[in-house]
C-alpha cells in the first residue's frame, strides 16, 4: 500500500457500497473568508461544531499588513473578522485572532504550532492546505458547503483519488530551490495534469529538503491540479516536530514517532502514475503567463504562439501574452519589475526571509522597484527581529509588514496597480490575482530578492 | 438543490483553465453572505475600468438573458477552493456547465450546489462549439437520471457522475443529513482514535 492509502483506510468510519466513504478529519483549519457562510448554515440547523478541540482559527486573507494597532480600514473585511471572531465565540473554537500573538496564514501556523502531524487528515476551506501534506498528512482544500459538513459530523464524504508519484532525484545546482522543483513540474503536467489524483513526493532530493522547502513544495500541489500532496514523514520531520506547542511530549511522543513510522509506502505498492524529475537538471524557474503552469527556465525564451500546434492552446498563450504585454521568443530576464512581494503560504516561513536578507544584506533595491516582505506569521515575525532580518530590510529599502496573505490575493489592499509587473514568491499568477489588471511573474525568493535589487527579471546566479 | 432535467441554450466561453479568480474575483469575497455574487460573474472579464458593461463580452449580450448552461473550454474552475464560484455562476442562471474537464474542488462544490458539471469527450465538446458557433439558439438536453446530454443534432452522448452526487442531485439529499444518520459509527471511530491534537489546550 502506499502512504496515500495507508492513510485512508486509517480514516473511513463508515462505506456504504457506491457511497462515497465517510472520512474522519483529525484537524479542521479556518479562516474568515470560507467560514461565514457554513456557520451561518450550522446556526439554520440549529448544529453545533461537533469537534471544536480539532478545529483552529486565524485571520489571513482580508487583514491588513500595516499597523495593527488601528482599525480595519475596510468595512466589510472588518465585518468579515468580527463574524470570524463572533463565530468562535459561539461555537467554542480556539482563534488566534489579529491581535493574537501566533496569528499567521493558516498554513503557516498549523505545522509550526505543532498541530500538523503525521498521518493525519486536514481539511482546510483553502487550497493551500495541502501545503500540509509535507508531514505525511493527507491534506486538501475544501469549499464552504464541506466546511459546515466537517464543523457538524467531523468527517467528509469523499471518494478514493488516484495516486501519482512525483519522483525527484539528484541534487540541486546552486540558485535552484524547492520552489523550482514545484514550478518545474507544474510546467511539465499543466494545471490541469494532476486533476484526480493525489500526489506522493518522493526521491532522494525530496529527503533533502526541510520542512520549510518540503511544504512549499506540497503547497503548490494543487497548481498542477491535485487535491493533495504529502511526502512521507522521516527523522526531519520528527525534528521539526519536537517540542512544538502541540506536538505529542515525553512517552506519548515516543509512541507517536514510532507510529509515524510506520506510514511510508510499501515496497511492492503502485501508483496510478510516475513522473521523474532530474533535480540536477533544474534551473530556476520563473513564469510567464496567466496560470502557474505557464512556467519556463529562467534563460529559455517566453514561447511563441506562432510555434505551438494545438489551436486552443495556442490561442490560451496568445491571450496570456496580450494580458501579461509580453512577445514570444524573447527570455524574461532583463525585463523590468515594479514590485516584489516576498511572501504567502508558499514563500513566507523563515528560511525564506533568511534566503531573500541574506542576498539583499549590504544591497539596496533598485529604487523603481516596490518591494513588500510579509512575514507568514507572528512566530515568523519574532524569529525575524531575533535575527535581524527586518533591520535589513529596510536598510535595502524594502517595507516590512505584518504577517497575512497580504499580496498574495490583493484582498487586504495590499495589491499590484493595473499593468504593472510583480515578482512575487506566492503561488497565482491569474490575471487580477495581485489587482485588477496586476501582471504577476512567480518566482523562488532567491530570484524575487535578486531581481528586487537588479530592478529587472534576473538569473540570481549573476549575483551569486 | 435538486436537479433533474434541463433544456437551454447554451454560452460558449472556450478559454482554457478558466480559474475561480476569474469567475469571481478575490475581492468579492469579503462577505458574509452567499448573495449578491451573481452581478460579479467575471466581473474583470465583464466590466470596463469604470463599470460599465462590456458589449463584446458574451455575458453581457442578450443570448446569455436565461441561458442556463455555460460550454466552458477546458479544466473549468481550476484554482482556489471558493465555492462563491459557483453560487455566482447559479446566481446568474446557470443550472450546468459542459466541459471536458473540471478543476476537483470547483467540481465537488457545484455538486453540492445543485450547479451540474457535464464532462464530455473531447469530439463531443468541439461539436457543441461549432454548433453554437452556426446558431447560437440551438439548445441542449440534459438528463440526469439517465446521465444523457443530447446535442443540437440529436445525438445522445452519456456523461459520467458518482452514483451518490447523482442520488443526492435528483432526489434533493441533504449531505449533512445523511452523514448525521451515521453519528453512532462516528462516536465509534472516535472511541478508537490514537494521538489526537487538542486544540484548545
Ligand atoms: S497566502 Fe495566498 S494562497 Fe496562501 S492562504 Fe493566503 S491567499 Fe491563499
Amino acid at each position: 500500500m502506499t502512504i496515500i492509502e495507508k492513510i485512508w483506510d486509517s480514516h473511513v468510519v463508515y462505506q456504504q457500497p457506491g457511497a462515497p466513504a465517510l472520512l474522519y478529519i483529525d484537524l479542521h483549519l479556518i479562516h474568515e473568508v470560507t467560514s461565514p457562510q457554513a456557520f451561518q448554515g450550522l446556526r439554520e440547523r440549529g448544529l453545533k461544531v461537533r469537534r471544536p478541540d480539532l478545529t483552529v482559527a486565524t485571520t489571513d486573507h482580508s487583514i491588513p499588513t500595516t499597523d495593527r494597532s488601528l482599525p480595519i480600514v475596510d468595512e466589510i473585511a472588518a465585518r468579515q473578522v468580527a463574524q470570524l471572531e463572533a463565530n468562535c465565540r459561539e461555537f467554542d473554537i480556539p482563534l488566534y485572532g489579529i491581535h493574537s500573538d501566533r496569528q499567521g496564514i493558516v498554513h503557516v501556523i498549523g505545522p509550526e504550532l505543532g498541530l500538523t502531524q503525521p498521518g493525519m487528515t486536514v481539511v482546510c476551506g483553502d487550497s493551500h492546505t495541502a501545503t500540509h501534506g509535507a508531514f505525511g498528512a493527507l491534506a486538501f482544500g475544501i469549499g464552504t458547503s464541506e466546511i459546515e459538513h466537517v464543523l457538524a459530523t467531523q468527517c467528509l464524504l469523499q471518494r478514493k483519488s488516484k495516486t501519482l508519484q512525483v519522483r525527484v532525484d539528484g541534487a540541486l545546482k546552486p540558485g535552484v530551490s524547492a520552489k523550482d522543483i514545484i514550478l518545474a513540474l507544474i510546467a511539465r503536467i499543466g494545471i490541469g495534469g494532476g486533476t484526480g489524483s493525489i500526489i506522493e513526493y518522493t526521491g532522494n532530493a525530496i529527503r533533502a529538503l526541510s520542512m520549510e522547502e518540503r511544504m512549499t513544495v506540497c503547497n503548490m500541489t494543487i497548481e498542477g491540479g491535485a487535491r493533495a500532496g504529502l511526502v512521507a514523514p522521516d527523522d526531519t520531520t520528527f525534528q521539526y516536530l519536537h517540542g512544538r506547542p502541540h506536538a505529542p511530549k515525553g512517552a506519548e511522543w515516543d509512541a507517536a514517532v514510532a507510529r509515524w513510522k510506520q506510514l511510508v509506502t510499501d515496497a511492492d505498492a503502485t501508483y496510478g502514475r510516475t513522473i521523474t524529475i532530474d533535480a540536477g537538471a533544474l534551473e530556476p524557474m520563473i513564469t510567464f503567463g496567466t496560470n502557474p503552469g505557464m512556467g519556463i527556465p529562467i534563460g529559455a525564451p517566453v514561447p511563441e504562439p506562432s510555434q505551438v500546434s494545438d489551436p486552443g492552446e495556442r490561442e490560451a498563450l496568445q491571450q496570456a501574452l496580450t494580458y501579461m504585454g509580453l512577445e514570444g521568443g524573447k527570455p524574461l530576464a532583463g525585463h523590468p519589475v515594479n514590485v516584489v512581494f516576498i511572501g504567502s503560504c508558499t514563500n513566507s516561513r523563515i528560511s525564506d526571509l533568511r534566503t531573500a536578507a541574506r542576498l539583499l544584506a549590504g544591497r539596496k533595491v533598485n529604487p523603481k522597484v516596490r518591494v513588500l516582505v510579509v512575514p507568514g506569521s507572528q512566530e515568523v515575525k519574532r524569529q525575524a527581529i531575533a535575527e535581524g532580518l527586518p533591520e535589513i530590510f529596510r536598510a535595502a529599502g524594502a517595507e516590512w509588514r505584518e504577517p497575512g496573505c497580504s499580496m498574495c490575493i490583493a484582498m487586504n489592499g495590499d495589491s499590484v496597480a493595473a499593468g504593472q509587473y510583480s515578482l512575487s514568491t506566492s503561488n497565482r499568477n491569474f490575471e487580477g490575482r495581485q489587482g485588477k489588471g496586476a501582471r504577476t511573474f512567480l518566482a523562488s525568493p532567491l530570484t524575487a530578492a535578486a531581481s528586487a535589487i537588479t530592478g529587472v527579471v534576473t538569473d540570481v546566479r549573476t549575483l551569486l | 438543490m435538486k436537479f433533474q432535467m434541463l433544456q437551454s441554450r447554451m454560452v460558449p466561453m472556450p478559454q482554457r483553465n478558466i480559474d475561480t479568480d476569474q469567475i469571481i474575483p478575490a475581492r468579492f469575497l469579503k462577505t458574509i453572505s452567499k448573495e449578491g455574487l451573481g452581478d460579479n460573474l467575471f466581473c474583470d472579464w465583464r466590466y470596463d475600468a469604470q463599470g460599465k458593461p462590456k458589449a463584446d463580452f458574451i455575458l453581457n449580450q442578450p443570448r446569455a438573458a436565461g441561458a442556463q448552461v455555460l460550454l466552458a473550454g477546458d479544466n473549468f474552475g481550476c484554482g482556489s477552493s471558493r465555492e462563491h464560484a459557483p453560487w455566482a455562476l447559479m446566481q446568474f442562471g446557470f443550472r450546468a456547465l459542459i466541459s471536458t474537464s473540471f478543476a476537483d474542488i470547483f467540481r465537488a462544490n457545484s455538486l453540492k450546489n445543485g450547479l451540474l458539471p457535464v464532462i464530455v469527450p473531447a469530439d463531443v465538446h468541439a461539436a457543441l462549439f461549432d454548433a453554437v458557433a452556426s446558431d447560437r439558439n440551438v439548445e441542449v438536453r440534459i438528463d440526469l437520471q439517465n446521465q444523457t446530454l443530447t446535442t443540437p443534432d440529436g445525438r445522445t452522448v452519456e456523461f459520467p457522475v458518482d452514483s451518490f452526487s447523482k442520488h443526492c442531485l435528483l432526489e434533493g439529499v441533504d449531505e449533512i443529513g445523511y452523514t448525521l444518520q451515521h453519528q453512532a459509527e462516528i462516536a465509534a471511530f472516535e472511541a478508537r482514535r490514537v494521538g489526537s491534537v487538542n486544540t484548545t489546550a
